[in-house]
């Protein structure tokens, strides 16, 4: 693999990552404001919805990302009564969102447009196109460049302008959560709302402010989606990127710049299964690979919970006998055979290392711990 | 249930009481009833297989001025509740676009003697009451893939697939071997969106393949994929190559930018099958190249992008695959495709 294709590789991975990372912030807000929110996907999907739906009938990308934000913080307001002011349950708030999304955007665009759940394609106005930096050299003559200037044309430019919005959000999260009073109140809010209230401050208006920043950025995050990547709407178009990006929450521990980390190899992931489906590795670097990383696993929980030595000792075993069959099959066709890695293998890797974090492997997920729970001032 | 078993009960004592008569009785009172036609997930708008399956409905309707039931999937569960809805309102037939129905369709099927059904892209079920059609798809990729080469100028073309199911690993062995036939040193880049059904309705994922696709030098890109091929066809477009679309003709999507669209004429089976009404021929049936089944699509879009010299020479192949002289390996047959490896 030259250099050249692994920028390729890693410049696809900052497109696909882009979306998680935008909805992994939103849920970041909220979730650490004691909200959970399962209805991101529901919400970029509206959000990319109506943001299409905008920007082609007005031609206004900007228009767009607007009615975007908007649709999705109607679904946030709603999650908000329902879980806030009605203390309903989080979970269940969120599930109805999505389903109202996938529902309400099919029915709404099919009515509007008469294509069948889809926007007409969007044309140039009504799409954010792809900003090229001052310098970059065009696609066609970036292999003649050099390496700085080919990770400098191919990696930095030509994304659009809400990706490098979704990156700046990061350091910005960072520093509200951290260095402003709101931040400190929304964290306490999500820990301990009880001392919140004692303090004089309203819960509910700190946690319908975060969940309204959860609308925006899940807004930002379908928009990039449909006008961006995409020149239009297409049914059921977020694909799951919703679900995704809770796992890199859990991932990322519920951090704005472990998130960043996290949306990264999450998209990396993809861009890799997108580019290489089927990797050929010879059979000795395989088994041992697997065998590597099975007795690595046994190390590591010799001195740990019950729990943790059967879960993890066990996916250790799992590797090992994997390895060894490897090994055994390929004996006649010698060690030095190519063994096809199937391409799900790569697709659930997402979800693999998410259990791994919540099976306590990379330190213990902790959520916020009032997370879920409504707040009830007591009489 | 207890209403169809006493039905079931009464069709199997009038049958043996009064032999083959007193089912053609029945199946006449039904002769008023409408036909129905059951969508898959990827939805009756698709721009491509179930789009192709609803306009063949519809023309149905429109000349005959009759109506007809339908109903789009929402998932998995649906089937064989959808198809027992219809038989038991007594539509016939009922047509089905999709080789996922094959399953339900075996199940639901001898439930309802007197109910006609056709089920596209299943040739394998054998029931006195169902019509399997079947479309040499590998014949129509032929095609399309020898347009592609002789079109490409880097010398590699991409193929995006939907679900990865053998039925669209056909679509990709018969583009390669197309390929192939034209220029035997072509590089065919095959990639598939995924594996579950949400592989068929994921544009942003179609966008990444291509762009992937265009940067290990495809220039022509052909997306087996429903709905994911609306993502596949625009960044094409975007990126200033050529596309290939897939069952309806897709060449209007963006003109100029579509080379050409491998038809399956799903439009012409669900016509056929409605037009038969409750008399419908039923057994297995293969559409291809030679009964018009499967072709490419020629339009005032891709007119400047195709070249006389081109379209002979897919003619001639057409011509060929008619007489038998010309045999493309269907990928299903053996699970093995001699141009491509996925």
């Amino acid at each position: 693999m030259d250099f050249l294709t692994l920028l390729q590789v890693l410049d696809s991975s900052l497109r696909l990552a882009t979306p998680l990372l935008l909805a992994c912030l939103a849920g970041l807000f909220s979730e650490r404001a004691g909200i959970f929110d399962i209805g991101l996907e529901g919400k970029m999907l509206a959000a990319a919805f109506l943001s299409a739906a905008i920007a082609a009938t007005t031609g206004s990308v900007w228009l767009g990302l607007l009615a975007g934000i908007g649709a999705a913080l109607l679904l946030s307001a709603i999650h908000g009564l329902a879980s806030i002011t009605l203390r309903g349950d989080q979970i269940i708030s969120g599930v109805a969102i999505n389903f109202l999304a996938a529902g309400l955007t099919v029915v709404i665009s099919q009515d509007w447009f008469g294509q069948g759940g889809r926007t007409p394609p969007l044309l140039s106005g009504g799409r954010f196109e792809p900003l090229s930096l001052p310098g970059a050299v065009p696609a066609k003559e970036i292999s003649q460049a050099g390496p700085f200037m080919q990770l400098y044309s191919e990696l930095l430019s030509g994304h659009s302008l809400l990706v490098y919005v979704a990156l700046l959000m990061v350091p910005l999260t960072w520093f509200v959560l951290y260095k402003t009073r709101f931040g400190l109140r929304l964290r306490a809010v999500g820990e301990n709302p009880a001392a919140v209230d004692t303090a004089g401050i309203s819960v509910v208006g700190l946690r319908y402010a975060a969940v309204g920043i959860c609308g925006v950025l899940c807004g930002i995050a379908g928009a990039y989606m449909a006008t961006a990547l995409q020149a239009g709407f297409v049914k059921d178009m977020s694909a799951g990127r919703g679900f995704i990006a809770l796992a890199a929450l859990i991932f990322a521990k519920w951090r704005p710049w472990y998130a960043l980390g996290a949306c990264l190899l999450f998209g990396f992931f993809f861009a890799v299964d997108n580019r290489f489906q089927n990797i050929l590795l010879p059979a000795w670097a395989m088994s041992g690979v697997l065998l590597a990383l099975g007795c690595g696993l046994f190390a590591y929980v010799r001195n740990k919970t019950l729990l943790d030595r059967i879960v993890l000792g066990g996916l250790g075993l799992g590797l090992a006998i994997v390895a060894t069959l490897i090994t055994l099959s390929n004996l006649n066709a010698g060690l030095g055979s190519m063994i096809k890695i199937p391409v799900v293998f790569i697709q659930s890797l997402p979800y693999v290392l998410t259990v791994v974090v919540l099976a306590g492997f990379v330190g213990k997920a902790i959520p916020p711990r009032s997370g879920g729970v409504a707040y009830v001032k007591e009489k | 249930m207890g209403c169809r078993y006493l039905w079931e009960s009464f069709m199997s004592f009038t049958k043996t009481i009064l032999g083959s008569a007193a089912a053609v009785a029945l199946s006449a009172t039904a002769a008023l009833a409408d036909p129905a036609i059951i969508f898959d997930l990827g939805g009756k708008f698709d721009k491509s297989f179930n789009e192709a399956a609803f306009q063949g409905a519809q023309r149905w309707a429109d000349e005959t001025g009759g109506s007809f039931r339908e109903i789009e999937l929402q998932n998995e569960a649906q089937r064989e509740q959808a198809l027992r809805r219809f038989a038991e309102a007594g539509s016939n037939p009922i047509v089905m676009a999709g080789f996922a129905f094959a399953d339900a369709l075996g199940k639901v099927a001898p439930d309802y003697p007197d109910t006609k059904f056709a089920v596209i892209d299943v040739n394998w079920l054998s029931m006195p009451n169902v019509r399997g059609i079947g479309f040499n798809e590998h014949e129509g990729s032929y095609l399309v893939g020898m347009l592609a080469a002789q079109t490409s100028k880097t010398g590699t073309v991409g193929f995006v697939g939907g679900m990865d199911i053998p039925l669209i690993r056909r679509f990709g062995c018969g583009f390669a071997q197309g390929v192939k036939a034209i220029n035997a040193d072509a590089t065919i880049i095959a990639n598939m969106t995924g594996t579950t059904p949400a592989a068929w309705n994921d544009p942003v994922k179609g966008s990444e393949l291509t762009k992937a696709q265009i940067s290990q030098g495809a220039d022509v890109v052909f997306a087996a994929a429903g709905g994911t091929g609306v993502g596949v066809l625009q960044t094409a477009a975007d990126e200033g190559i050529l596309s290939i679309g897939v069952d309806s003709n897709q060449n209007y999507m963006h003109p100029g930018k579509v080379l050409t669209s491998m038809l399956k004429r799903v439009d012409n089976a669900v016509y056929d099958a409605f037009s038969q009404g409750d008399a419908l021929e039923t057994g297995n049936f293969q559409m291809g190249v030679a009964n018009g089944g499967v072709g490419y699509a020629l339009d005032e879009f891709n007119a400047s992008l195709v070249s006389a010299d081109m379209q002979s020479a897919v003619d001639a192949a057409a011509a060929a695959m008619t007489a038998g002289t010309l045999s493309v390996h269907d990928y299903t047959s053996d699970e093995s495709c001699p141009a491509l490896s996925f």
